[in-house]
C-alpha cells in the first residue's frame, strides 16, 4: 500500500513538472533576451548532463574515452543520429577487448 | 514521409534503443532494492524518466518520506519544466489543450533534444509517434533486466551505456560547428558541470545539471542574442 502511495507521488510530481509549463504557457514570449535563453537552453542542458557523465558510462574510462572520440567524430561529419549513437558503443565495445 | 506519427516512431528509434539499455539497468536495480518486476515496470511507464526513478527507488528502499520523495523528484526533474517552456514556443497550431495534456507526459531529455532539433513546427501526432517507440522501450527494458537480471553479457551492456550520450553529441556537435554562439555555450555548460563535478560536489547532480545549464544560457543569451531570422533558420 505504502509503496502505490510512493508510486503515485512520484508519478504525480513528475507529470505536473512536465505538463503545467507545457499545457499554461500559450503565450508566444517576445522578449529577445527570454527567447535567447530558450534557444540556447536544449544546447547547454545536454552539454551538461553529457561531460563528464559519458566518462563513466561504460565502467571503464578508456572504452568511454574511444567511445566518445568516435561519437565527436561521426557528429562532426554529419551522421544521423543513430549511426553516432550506435558508433560511440560498438567502438566502446571492440575497445573493451585491449584492455 | 507517409504521415506524422510513423516520422516521430522514425525519429524516435536511436531515442528506444537507448532506452532499452538504460532501462535494462535501472530493472536489474529496482529488483535488487526489493521491488517486485511489476512494480518496477509500473514506475518506469508512468515516470519515464532515468534519474529520477532511480533516486526514488532509493527513497523506497529507504523508506523516506513522502515529502522528501517529493522534493527529490522536484529537483531532479525540475529540467523538464525549461524542456517544456521551451517546447511551448515550437508547437503547431495543431496543438490544443487535450493533446498537450498527453503528450507532456513524454517530455524526455533525448524526446526533447531530438524535437527541439525539428526545423518545423511540431505536431501531436510526430510526438506520440516517438513517445510511442520510446515508452515501448524503455517499459520492456526495465521488464526484461527486471525479470531475467543479466541477459546481457556484461561486455555488451556496459558498452550500451553510453548510447544515449552518443546520441546527445550527435545533436549538439554540428550546430557548434556551424555557430560560434552554440559552441561557447555547449562549452561553457561543460566546464560548468566539470566544476560541480570535482570541484563543488556539495551540490546534486539535478541542481548541478540546471545551474550550469541555466548559467551557459545567460552567457550565451548575452553575448549572442539571437534574432528572429537567425531562430528560425536554426
Amino acid at each position: 500500500m505504502k509503496l502505490m502511495i510512493y508510486i503515485i507521488v512520484m508519478a504525480g510530481v513528475t507529470y505536473l513538472i512536465r505538463m503545467l509549463p507545457f499545457a499554461f504557457f500559450r503565450r508566444k514570449i517576445n522578449s529577445q533576451f527570454f527567447r535567447s535563453l530558450l534557444y540556447y537552453i536544449p544546447y547547454a542542458v545536454l552539454s551538461a548532463m553529457t561531460i563528464p557523465a559519458i566518462f563513466y558510462s561504460t565502467g571503464s574510462y578508456i572504452t568511454a574515452a574511444v567511445g566518445t572520440v568516435a561519437a565527436v567524430a561521426l557528429a562532426y561529419f554529419g551522421l544521423p543520429l543513430i549511426a553516432v549513437a550506435l558508433a560511440a558503443a560498438a567502438s566502446a565495445f571492440a575497445a573493451g577487448f585491449f584492455i | 514521409m507517409k504521415s506524422y506519427f510513423a516520422k516521430g516512431m522514425y525519429d524516435g528509434i536511436p531515442i528506444a534503443l537507448g532506452y532499452i539499455s538504460v532501462s535494462f539497468g535501472f530493472g536489474i536495480m529496482a529488483v535488487h532494492s526489493g521491488l517486485s518486476v511489476l512494480a518496477a515496470s509500473i514506475i518506469s511507464a508512468t515516470n519515464l524518466t532515468s534519474a529520477g526513478q532511480a533516486a526514488g527507488v532509493d527513497i523506497i528502499e529507504a523508506s523516506g518520506t513522502i515529502v522528501e520523495m517529493i522534493m527529490v523528484q522536484f529537483v531532479i526533474n525540475l529540467r523538464y519544466s525549461l524542456m517544456a517552456l521551451s517546447l511551448s514556443q515550437k508547437l503547431d497550431s495543431s496543438f490544443t489543450a487535450p493533446h498537450r495534456f498527453a503528450a507532456s507526459y513524454g517530455i524526455t531529455d533525448e524526446i526533447f533534444a531530438v524535437c527541439s532539433a525539428q526545423k518545423e513546427r511540431l505536431r501531436p501526432a510526430y510526438m506520440y509517434g516517438m513517445i510511442f517507440v520510446a515508452f515501448a522501450g524503455w517499459v520492456s527494458g526495465t521488464a526484461m533486466g527486471a525479470a531475467a537480471g543479466q541477459l546481457l553479457p556484461s561486455a555488451v551492456s556496459s558498452a550500451m551505456g553510453i548510447v544515449l550520450y552518443g546520441m546527445f553529441i550527435a545533436i549538439i556537435i554540428p550546430p557548434a560547428r556551424k555557430q560560434l554562439s552554440v559552441l561557447i555555450v555547449v562549452l561553457s555548460a561543460a566546464g560548468l558541470s566539470i566544476l560541480f563535478r570535482y570541484v563543488i560536489t556539495s551540490v546534486s547532480d539535478g541542481f548541478a545539471i540546471i545551474i550550469s545549464a541555466i548559467a551557459a544560457s545567460v552567457i550565451g543569451a548575452l553575448l549572442f542574442p539571437i534574432k528572429e531570422e537567425e531562430e528560425a533558420a536554426g
